[in-house]
């Protein structure tokens, strides 16, 4: 069973836990100015790396709220949890196994 | 519950689980091993939110008689029950009885501060697990570190148990109370007579 460290609550079971995407995607200031292409862009585009990525999760079963994760998304690995309001952390990816090249 | 003689709507009222009343005598666990489980129905709730340094959460606290706990899975006793730690602003105030909370003083203290004071009784019912075995009993279904050293008395979390969400809160040794939603009540009091059932039988070496 994969666990997840909510900023609140610590160490939980990934069960108690909802997936909500890539994190930091930044609201454009003027949805209005936009054109169609860059709404799109902005609505439904997201980065698909393969190594650490900034994820939105939700604590559903516990306290319910939003928070962070850097989760490798070779390794799934959870590199690290942090609370909205807080930059993302410098993290580097972690050790893959042998023969992995990517 | 309520005397038959008492008058309004509250004599009318029964847990969601008062069907029950007689299986769940029936499922208790005698001996050295022993667990017991019922239901403690109809008691006042009240969802609480206020943030909590501020001068709202300070006085509705003084309306409690406590502290309103700001870490995960702290409790705190007061006069009209005791609050339970849901998330950073937010608490579930559990009395001991029936009895009306004091929602006008709690409303007038939150005043116009953003927060919220809500009766919340019908959300919830509170199922008591009691007995030397009452840890292994959830223990085969609810994730989070229920020893002592992680778990003591006097903690609540919420999390699930037999997968049904809830707040499952440890008010005293031997002791874990489980607030289900109303409507998943049965399932999990049955999951929880099926869990205790082992009790009863010969330890297997
Ligand atoms: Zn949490």
């Amino acid at each position: 069973m994969l666990q997840l460290t909510c900023p609140w609550c610590g160490p939980r079971d990934e069960t108690e836990f909802h997936h909500g995407g890539q994190a930091h995607v930044a609201r454009p200031a003027d949805p209005a100015a936009l054109d169609d292409r860059e709404w799109a862009a902005y609505l439904f585009f997201r980065d698909n790396p393969a190594g650490p990525f900034a994820e939105r999760w939700v604590h559903s079963l516990g306290c319910r709220r939003w928070f962070h994760a850097v989760r490798d998304t070779v390794t799934y690995a959870v590199l690290a949890t942090y609370r909205p309001d807080e930059p993302r952390p410098g993290v580097a990816a972690a050790a893959r196994p042998e023969g992995e090249s990517r | 519950m309520a005397e038959p003689t008492a008058p309004g709507p509250a004599a009318l009222r029964r847990g969601p689980l008062d069907h029950l009343t007689g299986a769940l005598r029936a499922a208790t666990v005698t001996g050295p091993r022993a667990v017991a489980l019922a239901e403690l129905p109809c008691r006042t709730m009240t969802a609480l939110r206020a943030a909590p340094d501020g001068p709202a959460a300070a006085r509705l606290a003084e309306v409690l008689g406590a502290p309103l706990p700001t870490r995960c899975g702290d409790t705190a006793r007061g006069e009209h029950g005791t609050a339970l730690w849901l998330g950073p602003d937010e608490w579930l105030l559990v009395a001991e009885d029936g009895a009306p909370a004091p929602l006008d003083a709690l409303s007038a203290a939150l005043g116009g501060d953003p927060g919220q004071v809500v009766d919340v009784s019908a959300q919830r019912t509170v199922l008591e697990l009691h007995g030397p075995s009452a840890r292994g009993v959830l223990e085969k279904g609810c994730a989070p570190d229920l020893h002592p050293r992680a778990f003591p008395p006097g903690r609540a979390v919420s999390t699930a148990a037999g997968q049904v969400p809830l707040v499952l809160w440890h008010p005293a040794a031997d002791t874990y109370r489980l607030l289900p939603r109303a409507s998943f009540a049965d399932h999990l009091a049955h999951w929880l007579m099926d869990a205790m059932g082992e009790y009863g039988l010969p330890e297997v070496d």
